[in-house]
């Protein structure tokens, strides 16, 4: 019973994984997203010190994690979803949405960080810290608009209605994120940066433990 | 009659707890001056909050068990009402930091992670708009509901007792409590949870049966 479990989820990342592979339209667009608007900062303000770019950086992550992970829902069709409802239990369903939409954020992540050092600068001296906060803020944040674009996708499809419910919710996440980064730009003692670490794992579970417990309630229909 | 008597209790415990808390002599601290007495108004408010978010929840639990209409109607009602109370709360909160702190909207943390919180719970009465379908609308507005809930609890609980913050009652501002040594405010503070709640708990009953009248063909 364990191992199908298991087994069912890998082949659903699996599937996600060809999918965006086949139709390569999804990872350019949201590639292209990227480079315009930091280009586009780029051209209005140059290179801005570090206080401005880690506070463009989370933004530009923020509205990169809606555009990817609304449309891991939003592109399954509902005869699509009745026939994974008769296939899997609704729990390997998410728990696979979840590790690919993780993997999907952890790349974007990725050439979000390039693209800003390319256009804007690098004003981060503690590099592999910074890389490990943006990871952690990758997962966190594909995690949450995850179980969010579950809710929407139930709701017709709206993708308004995940901006109206994420944004609230991702706001202390984001202010969490971006406190943290700071250590990355200038040598500071920040206490409690340990306590802030602890708190964001521990939202991190609590959604995914919600979206586990909660999601095979949104899939009956 | 005799089923209403709490209403009228309500009304007299309110009416001791607006004129006593205009006029009871209450402990000057620091630069509150008489600004005090908001705590009559303001942290009740908050207790209305939360018991009706509480109410709320704990519907939609129960309407994900059985799945059973009224309970959602229970859920919303009880959810606008919370956050009714829940503006109440930021207002008078507002207000009164407006003469104490010097600014409406300082970058407080408990003042910025409430009003994060309230967002969370006005995007759930827009995401009940949203559904035309009444059936799958109780049952995603009562998964939304519950992961509100989990969120509200570190937001306004958890989270502004670790950082720091310039309210009354956390890490370096001492709460009210300690200067009120003849007790004169706790006098009329815990007659205000009561009324307050037993008014927010009211209005909650009226909202309900105004929502089973408009349900009234489904319910029969």
């Amino acid at each position: 019973m364990k191992s199908t479990a298991i087994r069912q989820t890998l082949t659903l990342v699996k599937k996600d994984i060809l999918l965006e592979l086949r139709q390569k339209y999804a990872f350019y667009g949201i590639l292209l997203y990227i480079i315009s608007t930091v280009f586009v900062i780029n051209l209005m303000i140059d290179k801005p010190e570090e206080k401005i770019w880690n506070a463009l950086f989370w933004v530009v992550q923020l509205f990169v994690a809606v555009n990817a992970i609304a449309k891991s829902f939003l592109q399954e069709s509902r005869g699509r979803l009745l026939y994974f409802y008769s296939l899997v239990h609704p729990r390997n369903f998410i728990v696979a949405k979840l590790i690919y939409n993780i993997v999907l954020m952890a790349i974007m992540s990725l050439i979000t960080l390039v693209c800003c050092i390319m256009f804007l600068g690098n004003p981060v001296i503690n590099f592999w810290y910074f890389l490990g906060v943006i990871m952690l803020g990758g997962i966190s944040l594909s995690l949450l608009f995850t179980m969010l674009a579950a809710i929407a996708a139930q709701a017709n499809q709206n993708a308004a209605l995940m901006a109206i419910m994420g944004f609230p919710i991702m706001l202390p996440l984001l202010m969490m994120l971006s406190s943290i980064a700071k250590s990355s730009f200038i040598t500071v003692y920040q206490p409690g940066l340990p306590k802030m670490f602890l708190m964001l794992a521990s939202m991190d579970v609590l959604i995914i433990a919600l979206s586990m417990v909660l999601f095979p309630f949104l899939w009956k229909d | 009659m005799a089923k209403h008597w709490w209403k009228a209790l309500t009304v007299l415990i309110l009416i001791y707890v607006i004129i006593k808390g205009f006029t009871i002599d209450i402990p000057i601290i620091g630069t509150n001056g008489q600004s005090s007495r908001g705590l009559f108004f303001h942290v009740p408010m908050w207790i209305c909050m939360y018991t009706m978010f509480t109410i709320s929840v704990v519907n939609s639990l129960l309407y994900l068990n059985k799945y059973d209409l009224r309970k959602d109607a229970l859920a919303s009602a009880a959810a606008s009402v919370g956050v009714f109370f829940g503006i109440l709360g930021f207002a008078t909160g507002t207000l009164w930091a407006t003469y104490t702190w010097g600014g409406s909207f300082t970058r407080d943390p408990k003042q910025m992670l409430t009003a994060v919180a309230l967002m969370i719970y006005m995007a759930y009465l827009v995401l009940r708009m949203s559904i035309p379908d009444i059936d799958k609308r109780a049952r995603i507005s009562a998964v939304f509901n519950i992961f509100a809930f989990a969120l509200l609890i570190p937001l306004t609980y958890i989270i502004p007792r670790m950082v720091d913050s310039l309210h009354p009652g956390s890490a370096t501002t001492p709460g009210f409590a300690s200067s009120d040594t003849d007790n004169n405010m706790k006098r009329v503070l815990y007659p205000a949870f009561i009324g307050w709640t037993l008014l927010s708990v009211w209005i909650y009953t009226l909202l309900v049966r105004y929502k089973k009248l408009e349900l009234k063909n489904i319910f029969k």
